[in-house]
C-alpha cells in the first residue's frame, strides 16, 4: 500500500470523523466496565453487608448475587452493544473511506 | 477503610491457583486406575488425531501453519478463545473454591472476565489490522525488526516456558489423581501428544483441538449445572437455603468474605493478571486466524460470553457440590475432609449426578483441557523462533518459507522434549507461582511495548528496547528475589523484595523506561519512526493492506 494513499485517508474529514466517534464509543464502553467493576470491588470493600443482605426476608439470595451475574452479563451485553456499532454503522463508513481512497 | 479496599483486592491474591493447572499441590493421593474415564480420553484423542491428520493435509503453506490461513470464523476463534481461558485448573479451581467459601467464588470469576471487553474496545481490531502472525509483526510495525523481534520473541518465550512448566506439572498430577496413571507417564503422553497436534496440524489443528475442547466442557458442565437445579425442582431458593444449612460457614457462604492478604501482592496480582491477559503470546496469535477485524471482534464478542456463561455454572456446580457431595461419607476419608482434596469437588460432583461414565467424561475433558492449552503455547513458542527470530532478525526478513517452516517444525519438537524434561524435573517444586510470573512477564514487557505501538505517536525503537528489557528483567529479578524463588527454594533466611508478585513494579519500570528513553531519542531513525506513525494510524482504524484471509 502506498504512502500517498494513506496520506490521503488520514487527512480525509470522513476518516477523523470515524476515528473521533469510534474512540468516543470504545473509551466510555471501557470506563463504564472498569467503573462498575471498580464499584463493585469498593462495595465489597466498603459495605460488604449490602451484598449479603437478602433479597426478602423469606429467600435466601442476597442482593450480591443479582449483582455478581449482573456484572458478567453486563460485561457480555457490553461487548455485544461495542460489536454491533463496529460491525455496522462504523464498517460502513470505513468502506466507503476506503472506496474514495481507490479512486 | 484502605485496608478493606485491599482486602477486597486481597481476593485476587489467591488467582494463582485458580490458573496453574497445579491446582493440586504438593503430594497427591494416586486414585485407583480409571478405566471409563480412559476409555473416553482414548476416544478423545483419536478424534484429535483424526483433525490433526485432516488438519495437515490443508496445511501447506506458512500463512496455514501460523493463522490457520486466516480462514477460522469469529464463532469458532471465541470458543477457541474462550478454551484457551477455561483451563482445568480455573474449572477445578473455581468450583472448588465455590464449594469452600460460597461468593467469594463469584467474585474471582468476575475478576477474571472484565478484561476481556476492554481488551475488544481497545485492543482487538487493531491487532487483527496490523499483525501478520505473532504479535511482534503489531510491536516492530515501524520500529527497528532487529531489535524488537529479539525482545518480543524473548518475552514470548519466557512466557510460553514458565506457563508450559507450570502446566506440564499440573497435568502429570492431575492425571495421576484422576487416572491413576503414573506422573512421568502422563507427563510423557503430554508432550508426545501436543507435538503431534502442532508439528502436523498447525494452527488449524491446534485451534480445533481448542474449540472441541471448549464444547465438551462446556456440555458437560452445562450437564451438571442442570442436573443440580433438577435436584431442587429448578428453585434457585432452594438450592441455596439447602446449602446454608449444610454448610459449616453457613449463611456466611451467600456474602462476601474477603481473604486478607498483604495488598500490595494483592494488587500487583491484580494488574498482572488484568494486563496480562493482553500480553499473552498464546492469547494474541488467535486474533490473526480470522479474516478481518469484523470477525475478530466477534470472536472476542462470543468469548466473552461462554466463559461468562462457564463461570455461571461453575458458581451452580459449587453449590451443588456442598449439596450433594459435603453430606455424602462416600466422597470423604476418615477425617471427614474430602478424597483428593478440595479442588476434586467438581470431579466428585460428576460421580454424584451422573454415575462412574460421567465421572470418567468429566477426568478426560479434564485432561483435554491441558492438552489443548499446551499445543497452543507450544504453537506460539514455535513462531517466536521461527517468524521472528529466524526469518526476520537472523535472514532479515529473506528466509524462503520452506526453511522457515522447518525452523518451527524443529523448534516445536525441541519445546516438546523441553516441557517433558522440565515437568519431570519440576515435579516436587512449588509451580503455582509461574502462571503469576508468566502473567507478570507478560504485563511488564509483551503488553507496554505493544500498546505503546499502536496508541503512542513518539514511541522509538531505542525507547521500547530499552523500556521492555528493563521490564523483563525487572520482572524476573524481583521474582528470584521474592519470598518464593529466594527463600523458599534458594534457603536464604529473608527475602530482598518481600512482595509475591512484581507487576506493579515491573509496570512502572517498563511504561517510564519506555517513555524516557522515547523522548530523549534525537536520532533520524527516530524521527523517521514517529513520521511513519500516520500510515501505521491509518492501517490500523481502516485495515488497509492488512493481512486477509488466504483463498485456496
Amino acid at each position: 500500500m502506498n504512502d500517498s494513499t494513506y496520506k490521503r485517508i488520514e487527512q480525509n474529514p470522513r476518516f477523523q470523523e470515524l476515528v473521533a466517534k469510534r474512540d468516543r464509543f470504545a473509551w466510555s464502553l471501557s470506563f463504564l466496565m472498569l467503573g462498575l467493576y471498580v464499584a463493585f470491588i469498593l462495595l465489597i470493600a466498603f459495605e460488604p453487608q449490602v451484598l449479603g443482605a437478602r433479597i426478602s426476608d423469606d429467600s435466601p439470595i442476597t442482593w450480591g448475587l443479582p449483582i455478581g451475574v449482573g456484572l458478567i452479563v453486563a460485561a457480555f451485553a457490553l461487548t455485544g452493544i461495542y460489536v454491533r456499532r463496529a460491525n455496522g454503522e462504523f464498517d460502513e463508513m470505513n468502506k466507503e473511506i476506503l472506496k474514495e481512497a481507490q479512486q | 477503610m484502605i485496608g478493606r479496599v485491599f482486602s477486597a483486592l486481597g481476593l485476587l491474591a489467591l488467582a494463582p491457583t485458580l490458573w496453574a493447572a497445579g491446582a493440586i499441590e504438593g503430594e497427591v493421593q494416586r486414585q485407583p486406575l480409571n478405566v471409563s474415564a480412559i476409555i473416553m480420553f482414548v476416544l478423545f484423542v483419536a478424534a484429535t488425531l483424526g483433525i490433526t491428520y485432516w488438519a495437515a493435509k490443508r496445511s501447506k503453506s506458512a500463512s496455514d501453519f501460523y493463522s490457520a490461513g486466516g480462514r477460522i470464523t469469529g464463532f469458532q476463534n471465541g470458543l477457541a478463545i474462550a478454551g484457551d481461558y477455561m483451563s482445568a485448573a480455573s474449572f477445578l479451581g473455581i468450583s472448588a473454591l465455590v464449594f469452600t467459601s460460597g461468593y467469594d467464588g463469584l467474585i474471582y470469576s468476575i475478576g477474571f472476565l472484565v478484561g476481556w471487553p476492554i481488551i475488544l474496545f481497545l485492543m482487538a481490531e487493531r491487532l487483527r489490522n496490523l499483525g501478520r502472525y505473532t504479535f511482534a509483526d503489531v510491536a516492530s510495525y515501524r520500529l527497528g525488526q532487529t531489535q524488537i523481534r529479539t525482545l518480543s520473541a524473548s518475552g514470548t518465550l519466557v512466557v510460553v516456558a514458565f506457563y508450559l512448566i507450570a502446566q506440564m506439572v499440573g497435568a502429570g498430577k492431575l492425571i495421576e489423581l484422576l487416572f491413576g496413571l503414573n506422573y512421568h507417564v502422563a507427563v510423557v503422553l503430554v508432550g508426545v501428544l501436543m507435538v503431534l497436534y502442532v508439528l502436523f496440524g498447525g494452527m488449524l489443528a491446534t485451534t480445533w483441538v481448542q474449540i472441541i475442547k471448549a464444547v465438551l466442557l462446556l456440555s458437560g458442565a452445562s450437564f451438571m449445572a442442570l442436573m443440580v437445579l433438577k435436584h431442587v425442582n429448578f428453585d434457585f431458593a432452594t438450592l441455596f437455603s439447602e446449602a446454608i444449612k449444610v454448610h459449616p460457614k453457613g449463611e456466611a457462604i451467600m456474602s462476601p468474605g474477603g481473604l486478607v492478604k498483604d495488598p500490595i501482592s494483592a494488587i500487583s496480582l491484580g494488574l498482572a493478571l488484568m494486563f496480562g491477559t493482553a500480553g499473552l503470546p498464546h492469547i494474541l496469535m488467535r486474533f490473526f486466524t480470522v479474516g478481518d477485524a469484523k470477525e475478530a471482534r466477534k470472536s472476542v464478542f462470543f468469548a466473552t460470553g461462554f466463559i461468562g456463561y462457564f463461570y455461571i455454572l461453575t458458581f451452580i456446580i459449587g453449590f451443588g457440590a456442598i449439596l450433594l457431595v459435603s453430606t455424602n461419607p462416600a466422597f470423604k476419608d476418615s477425617t471427614g475432609a474430602l478424597l483428593g482434596g478440595t479442588n476434586m469437588a467438581a470431579v466428585h460432583l460428576a460421580d454424584a449426578v451422573g454415575g462412574s461414565l460421567f465421572l470418567g467424561f468429566i477426568s478426560a475433558v479434564a485432561f483435554a483441557t491441558i492438552l489443548a492449552v499446551v499445543a497452543g503455547l507450544t504453537l506460539s513458542g514455535a513462531s517466536a523462533v521461527s517468524h521472528d527470530l529466524y526469518a526476520s532478525v537472523i535472514k532479515k526478513g529473506k528466509a524462503n518459507e520452506r526453511d522457515e517452516l522447518r525452523v518451527s517444525k524443529v523448534t516445536t519438537l525441541i519445546l516438546g522434549v523441553l516441557a517433558i524434561v522440565l515437568g519431570i524435573a519440576f515435579e516436587k517444586q512449588n509451580i503455582a507461582f509461574m502462571v503469576g510470573l508468566a502473567f507478570s512477564i507478560a504485563a511488564s514487557c509483551n503488553f507496554p511495548v505493544l500498546i505503546l505501538s499502536m496508541y503512542w505517536k513518539r514511541l522509538t525503537t531505542r525507547g521500547a528496547m530499552l523500556g521492555g528489557w528493563l521490564g523483563l528483567i525487572t520482572a524476573v529479578a524481583l521474582m528470584v528475589l521474592g519470598p518464593t524463588i529466594w527463600v523458599q527454594i534458594l534457603g536464604h533466611e529473608k527475602p530482598i523484595y518481600p512482595y509475591e508478585y512484581p507487576a506493579l513494579f515491573s509496570m512502572i519500570v517498563a511504561f517510564v523506561g519506555i517513555w524516557f528513553f522515547s523522548i530523549t531519542d534525537r536520532s533520524a531513525a527516530a524521527n523517521e519512526e514517529q513520521n511513519k506513525f500516520y500510515s501505521q494510524f491509518v492501517r490500523s482504524q481502516t485495515g488497509l493492506g492488512a493481512s486477509g484471509a488466504v483463498a485456496h
